[in-house]
């Protein structure tokens, strides 16, 4: 019997073949982004623990010489003293092809690290290799094979386990090929500590220990990045769902008097449930697994950038390399069952709650399984209300997040109602029976395409909101570097002896000369950066004073007062009046906030007197130049002729604008690419949801065309009525997105990196995008229109003849 | 005369003919009703006066027009000025209102005459459902609705095709006592094609249709 019954059931799909394929495309688009999203979260999340598991910056506490590196001598007192440590020597080696970082850590006191344990157990090489003349470095394979170019290297063995981009060796082999070989850079504190140790300032006074939650771990930093990319994929997902639900319901619908059928022969409902529901779960499948092989291509082709992202902004290790892992398949396939579930429970549970004698009843499907216009409004405002209620009473991302889905959601929620009220007001302007008839259809087609349509308001607000943060935080990241970059030349000595000859060589090249001098130190359990200025009018004219004030400039190179940067202000609430105090015990008085966009880390600025009072080595290494532009170019050549310099220790303005601009829009490649995507995904629920509503549409139209509207007149009226909706939803979506670009500008860049930005407009912008949507329209409603343009006077006379 | 249907074939596509050298004539204000059994090709021959289908060989002529000469566009204007159509199923636009409809195809033909749709709404009975939707209407008024909506345009034919099929008896006299009512006011002429034969007893004129052909 249950064979007969699923072919009975399965034959709807034979009947309706262009169904099932919007079905499968609605499941398999919205698996694809919402996958693809995370391919590149876990792809980079597991690179992140690749490199905090080799570094042990992550996960275990290091010691440190705040005044500069740590000796041999140092690190054997702690091991004797009971001290369960390991040596780090962290250096960058040239190699073929340019320089990379170089990790040497003490294996004989660390011997479980990863990159060993691996080569050991699959390889079948010997740890002790590593530590034996000529030792061994461990590198990934595009890095192996780089350093196989390069001549005097010990041998190479390639590892999975080591960090993008660099090489580990053993403490011994990386003192050789670094030079100095009794300076280390730091110790690591492994796990299991003897009980009864002395403690640190016992045995070793003036060594610091810090610890792994005050080190920035990188994962903590770009979280909020992955955030961001997982809200786009959650996008994109429910936009997908659109589709799924609008196919689904009309599936359903048109399969009642089947299953009244099936019931009334005997099948009992318990079984057609189970079987609709195995159905439901088979197409979720085989959508999801499309779904996934589309999201690995999406991947693949964003992860790139991705990469260079996080490289850039974060300097988080990631490679361009997508690895297909379980758990992605896994959570893609559950999405898709779970999505299509969502998607499909209403209209499942009315057809399996449907009586035996129901009849199919004069209202289309979309009409019964829309509530009213008003009480899904009513609903969106609610949404809408629990977002702002949310993030009054909660701080943090999340609570962002909130309100930014709550706003969406209401707003989409709002739409039919908006726009059934646009199109009365369109219709009491129609001045031609057919422009009237042309809104009052509009109307009467809204219950079926608004799905479709809070699709397309959702992606327009998206591609706004996000176009209109970007380019706000793009212009005033350009004007913020034309005011922080305002030396025309940067030079980086090798060491504080070159620092030195280079400022007193610049005093007679150049027309004045600021040192750029820092301390790292900590300041509520976070690092924060001292930078030591002169006192010139370069800042005082230039820099980018969030909060200017009369004076400002005066009490700080007076000693007298401290600027801090935004990021510092806002996660520890303190702004002008307030004070800071820093190690050891230095009190200053806030003079003012200034804007630092792309660092993650806390600032400060000093007066360079000040600096020796906190008792640290400064660094004179970093110098800005001040030049007339004509002669940077020749004033650079002097300087690296006079000191050989590498081509790196020279940078001038231009050249690092273009890169910080070039970093900046890399950034966003990924963010514009989800968005585009999502708005293919909205016009394709347009287009599907035309052409699901096709087979209704015929008894509207015929009537209109038996009196004496021709096919080409309705085929053009059917595009017009696509863009037309298009159009308003685009004009409701302008509001929506602007409230976006507002919440991300305010609130979630400010919880995410801790800074706020100014909000810009862009007009043209908008333009682009609604000629975008208009054209997407266009494109989904061609297709509908063809049909009708050639559909046959016969199937139109059908409409008449009740043979349908 | 108005209408002239001469040796007029059409057939189904795959070629089972559905009208065999069918000839009919209609004058001016004249009513003829148009009998037969199901699948005589009644609806076909009533489709191809109104132009919304074509005939493979013969002619139709509508006050001179020949339609074997028109073109799609030139179809579409013959039925919007000089055919109006009454269909069993009502067929009204469900996204207007009751006034809309009723006044569409005469706005559509740009033949709007107030005056004559206000006598229309009246007689019909209309004038408090003006506002209404059709989907709010009975059948019955429905009907009234779709007559309403091809008298307005003071057409000089009226084609309709069972009007009363969808209604109870009472409902079916008193809406074909308004069609013949208007019909004649507006002196238009009636090609009513019905299966009852006291409906058609009312007509001025017969023709039975048996087998695609007038018997």
């Amino acid at each position: 019997m249950t064979r007969a019954i699923v072919q009975a059931i399965w034959s709807h799909w034979r009947c309706h073949p262009l169904q099932l394929a919007t079905l499968l495309s609605g499941i398999a688009l919205a698996t694809a982004l919402w996958s693809a999203v995370q391919a590149i979260n876990t792809e980079a999340r597991a690179n992140y623990a690749n490199a905090a598991q080799q570094l042990a910056a992550g996960s275990l506490d290091r010691i440190v010489d705040p005044l500069g590196p740590m000796s041999l001598a140092q690190y054997r007192t702690l091991r004797r003293a009971g001290w369960q440590v390991a040596a780090v020597r962290e250096g960058r080696l040239t190699v073929a092809g340019g320089r990379v970082d170089l990790l040497g850590v003490d294996l004989l006191s660390y011997p479980s690290l990863p990159a060993i344990t691996e080569v050991s157990d699959v390889q079948g090489i010997a740890p002790i290799d590593a530590l034996t003349a000529p030792g061994r470095l461990f590198a990934r394979e595009v890095l192996a094979k780089r350093l196989r170019a390069t001549p005097d290297l010990p041998p190479v063995i390639e590892s999975t386990q080591v960090p993008v981009g660099t090489v580990l060796t053993d403490i011994g082999t990386a003192g050789a090929l670094l030079g100095e070989p009794e300076q280390i850079s730091h110790v690591v504190v492994l796990p299991n500590q003897p009980k009864g140790a002395p403690a640190l300032d016992q045995v070793t006074p003036g060594l610091r220990r810090i610890s792994a939650q005050g080190d920035g771990a990188i994962a903590s930093l770009t979280d909020s990045f992955h955030l961001n990319l997982t809200a786009f994929g959650l996008l994109s997902f429910a936009v997908g769902l659109f589709i799924v639900h609008g196919t689904v319901g009309l599936a359903f619908e048109q399969r009642r008097p089947m299953i009244r059928t099936l019931r009334a022969l005997g099948v009992p409902i318990r079984q057609l449930r189970r079987l609709l529901l195995v159905e439901l779960m088979v197409l979720a499948l085989i959508g999801g697994t499309l779904g996934l092989i589309l999201g690995l291509y999406v991947a693949g082709a964003l992860l790139p950038d991705v990469a260079a992202t996080l490289r850039g902004l974060y300097g988080a290790p990631v490679d361009g390399v997508l690895t297909i892992r379980p758990v992605w398949v896994a959570s893609g396939l559950g999405m898709a069952l779970i999505g299509t579930a969502a998607a499909s429970g209403q209209a499942f549970w009315k057809l399996s709650r449907m009586p035996l004698l129901s009849t199919p009843g004069a209202r289309a499907w979309f009409e019964q399984t829309q509530g009213s216009v008003s009480q899904m409004a009513m609903s969106g405002l609610g949404l809408i209300a629990l977002g702002m209620v949310t993030v009054l009473l909660a701080d943090g991302l999340i609570a962002g997040f909130a309100l930014l889905a709550g706003l969406l959601m209401g707003a989409a929620l709002c739409l039919p109602l908006l726009l059934s009220r646009l199109l009365n007001i369109g219709g009491r302007t129609a001045g031609s029976a057919l422009s009237e008839w042309v809104w009052a259809d509009m109307k009467a087609q809204l219950p079926g395409l608004s799905l479709a349509l809070m699709a397309l308001l959702l992606a327009m607000a998206a591609n706004i909101g996000v176009g209109t943060m970007v380019s706000s935080f793009r212009l005033t990241f350009t004007g913020w570097l034309d005011q922080r970059l305002t030396s025309e030349l940067y030079v980086t000595a090798r060491d504080d002896t070159q620092g030195g000859e280079i400022e007193l060589w610049l005093s007679q090249h150049s027309d004045r000369v600021l040192p750029i001098r820092a301390l790292e130190m900590e300041h509520n359990g976070a690092p924060i950066f001292v930078y030591g200025v002169v006192d010139d009018r370069t800042y005082r004219t230039h820099w980018p004073l969030l909060t200017p004030a009369q004076g400002v400039w005066g009490r700080v190179m007076r000693g007298e007062a401290i600027l801090i940067n935004e990021q510092m202000a806002r996660r520890n609430n303190l702004w002008p009046g307030d004070s800071v105090t820093l190690p050891p015990d230095l009190t200053y008085p806030i003079a003012g906030v200034y804007s630092d966009y792309g660092n993650p880390t806390a600032q400060a600025i000093l007066a360079m007197d000040e600096l020796p009072r906190f008792g640290l080595p400064v660094p004179n290494t970093r110098f800005g130049i001040r030049l007339p532009p004509d002669r940077v170019g020749p004033v650079a050549q002097e300087l690296r002729g006079a000191f050989d310099l590498p081509p790196g220790a020279l940078i001038d303005q231009a050249n690092l604008k273009a890169r910080s601009i070039e970093i900046f829009d890399k950034t966003f490649v990924v963010t514009g690419a989800l968005n585009i995507l999502t708005l293919g995904v909205a016009g394709f629920a347009i287009f599907t949801s035309l052409l699901t509503l096709w087979t209704q549409r015929l008894p509207q139209l015929a009537p209109v065309w038996a009196m004496g509207v021709t096919r080409r007149q309705l085929a053009g009226l059917e595009l017009l009525r696509s863009v037309i909706l298009a159009a308003l939803t685009t004009l409701l979506a302008l509001p929506l997105g602007l409230a976006l670009a507002w919440v991300l500008l305010a609130v979630i860049n400010v919880e995410a990196f801790g800074w706020r930005l100014p909000m810009f407009v862009f007009p043209l912008e908008w333009a682009k995008l609604g000629a975008l949507a208009l054209l997407t329209a266009l494109v989904a409603g061609l297709l509908p229109a063809r049909r009708l343009l050639q559909l046959p006077p016969s199937d139109l006379l059908k409409v008449f003849a009740h043979e349908r | 005369m108005l209408l002239s249907i001469e040796n007029v074939d059409k057939a189904y596509p795959g070629g089972r003919p559905v009208l065999s050298g069918v000839t009919l004539q209609l004058d001016r204000s004249e009513t003829l009703a148009l009998t037969g059994d199901s699948g005589s090709g009644k609806s076909t021959l009533l489709n191809l006066a109104a132009a919304l289908d074509h005939f493979d060989a013969g002619e139709i002529t509508l006050d001179g027009t020949r339609y074997s000469g028109l073109k799609d566009a030139g179809r579409a204007t013959l039925r919007r000025s000089q055919v109006a159509l009454v269909f069993q199923a009502f067929n009204l636009i469900p996204s207007l209102s009751v006034a809309q409809n009723l006044s569409f195809h005469a706005r559509l033909s740009g033949t709007l005459d107030a005056a004559w749709q206000e006598v229309l709404a009246e007689r019909l009975g209309l004038t408090e459902l003006l506002d209404r939707m059709p989907e709010q209407l009975s059948g019955g008024q429905q009907q009234r609705v779709a007559i309403g909506r091809a008298m307005a345009l003071k057409p000089p034919l009226l084609l309709a095709d069972e009007p009363t099929g969808n209604l109870d008896e009472i409902a079916s006299i008193a809406v074909m006592n308004l069609m013949l009512e208007l019909v004649r006011d507006a002196g238009s002429a009636l090609l009513l094609v019905t299966h009852s034969p006291s409906i058609a007893a009312r007509a001025d004129r017969q023709v039975h249709l048996s087998q695609g052909q007038i018997a």
